[in-house]
């Protein structure tokens, strides 16, 4: 699937749009880790949990349950929640 | 902000010498961590110009930054972002590069028919290099309040069981929804000079604790902390330490600044002796005793700092009427005076966060300041005269020193 990735972890990917694998989004964080260690941890805690302020669409669709299945041909956005201050 | 004479000091870190006298040659390192971001400031023994090196991590949140004393390269610093979880980064040319740490403080999943919840890291909070005589071992304290040891110089932390699932700590400690504003948070993780297996820990709140094998067990140090009126001071819930500070060359005297005061405890080396006294109770009473920072003197174990703050009501947390000071004991803590000369004298309502007061170990120590307003200040002579160094920094949240040889 392709997946877009905030500016913030650009650090990890060097670029904001990539490729991705996996039957649901713990694979898919899985498949990320793999080649850009240490960026699930960023985005998903230790308990499994996506991290408080950060959201994930699944073609537009606001998804918090890493269980969820994907196909190959879906687009997974990683959007940082809007905040100040 | 400029890059100017920190990259030439960069090149040739050298070893920190954190607890050593003056020479002439000497280059001191201040490691300022804020709410976005780090800044080094550089000077030598005179003190009198300071060139800064920074930001980094522009727009991360750092909680602490060190320099460890045993090799004077490896910086670690503790971060995260708005957004983005928390890690360490690892330097070994202070600062000219980063690296991430491999394995992150992260709590252990909840263990096979445990009740207590799992829980997670929001942010690394305290580092602490460990013995001298361990070279590669460090200690992160955490929110929620957790324990983590790295044996590899900070690329790879593990979590201690023997607080992180004890169910008796997970009782002192309450839930992420008992604490602080910004967390509750385990702190002022110290290693006696003279035993590396000897250690201790306060959480705000949940005590103070200590440990003589290492971490795997501990016992409680509460004997004579008060805690709010009304609370039953014998429970350890209720213990609200902010700031533990050990004298280096008294080892077995402890200051600590605490939620409802300031005390010192003399080891006996009976346990029942061992008992936390009051010495808050000498401050002038308009000021009170109430703060977050400890300092103590590098080599006079009788002489220590405290900078007070507004805990009444409403916890203002500001300079008690605006007028912040800092204190000074020279007789551990029977006489108080004030530190006034050169900071604001009205209207000035920033305090100091617990980790962001430090003292060099020169000649005639200097105390430096980090305010919740971004002002970076020096106080000469051990606090007599006060001189700002930088304003307009983000909030900062702890202030380090190094000596670099």
């Amino acid at each position: 699937m392709r997946v877009m990735v905030p500016a913030a972890l650009r650090s990890y990917t060097r670029e904001l749009q990539l490729e991705a694998e996996g039957d649901t989004l713990v694979d898919m964080f899985v498949d990320l880790d793999r080649r850009f260690p240490g960026l699930r941890f960023r985005v998903v805690d230790e308990q499994g949990l996506l991290r408080p302020n950060m959201r994930i669409f699944v073609n537009g669709r606001g998804v918090r349950d890493l269980q969820q299945g994907l196909k190959p041909d879906d687009f997974v956005a990683i959007v940082l929640a809007l905040s100040g201050g | 902000m400029s890059r100017t004479s920190a990259a030439a000091t960069a090149k040739n870190p050298g070893s920190a010498r954190t607890r050593s006298a003056a020479s002439a040659s000497t280059r001191l390192l201040l490691m300022v961590a804020t709410r976005k971001g780090a800044w080094f400031f550089h000077s030598d023994a005179k003190r009198k110009s300071w060139t800064v090196d920074g930001p980094h991590f522009l727009g991360h949140t750092i909680s602490h930054l060190m320099l460890d004393p045993r090799d004077g390269r490896t910086l670690l610093a503790a971060a995260k972002t708005g957004h983005l979880g928390p890690t360490i980064f690892r330097s070994t040319n202070l600062g000219r590069s980063w690296k991430e740490a491999v394995q992150p403080p992260a709590f252990a999943a909840p263990a096979d028919g445990s009740s207590l919840p799992g829980r997670s890291v929001d942010h690394s909070f305290w580092l602490t290099p460990g013995h001298a005589s361990e070279p590669g071992i460090w200690y992160v304290g955490t929110s929620p309040q957790g324990l983590f040891r790295s044996d590899d110089a900070g690329e790879r932390w593990a979590p201690l069981a023997s607080v992180n699932d004890s169910a008796q700590f997970r009782e002192w400690m309450g839930s992420a929804q008992d604490g602080t504003p910004d967390g509750p948070k385990l702190h002022s993780v110290i290693v006696d000079p003279r035993d590396p297996q000897h250690l201790y820990f306060g959480m705000s709140g949940g005590g103070v604790h200590e440990s003589r094998d290492g971490g795997k067990s501990w016992s409680t140090l509460i004997q004579g902390m008060e805690v709010v009126g009304g609370f039953d001071p014998t429970s350890v819930t209720f213990h609200d330490p902010h700031c533990l500070r050990i004298c280096p060359t008294k080892p077995d005297r402890l200051y600590q600044q605490n939620h409802c005061g300031i005390y010192r405890l003399d080891r006996t080396g009976r346990p029942a002796d061992d008992v936390w006294q009051r010495i808050g109770r000498k401050m002038p009473k308009r000021v009170g005793d109430i703060g977050f920072p400890m300092v103590v003197h590098p080599r006079d174990p009788d002489t220590a700092w405290v900078f007070p703050m507004d805990g009444q009501d409403v916890w203002p947390r500001t300079a008690p009427g605006g007028q912040p000071a800092a204190y000074i004991t020279r007789n551990a803590g029977k006489t108080w005076q004030r530190l006034d000369q050169g900071l604001p004298e009205s209207q000035a309502w920033w305090t100091i966060k617990r980790q962001a007061m430090t003292v060099d170990a020169q000649a005639k120590p200097a105390l430096y300041l980090g305010t919740t307003s971004g002002e970076l200040w020096i106080g000469r002579d051990e606090g007599a005269k006060w001189t700002n160094l930088a304003r307009h920094l983000p909030e900062i949240y702890a202030v380090e020193v190094a000596e670099l040889a």
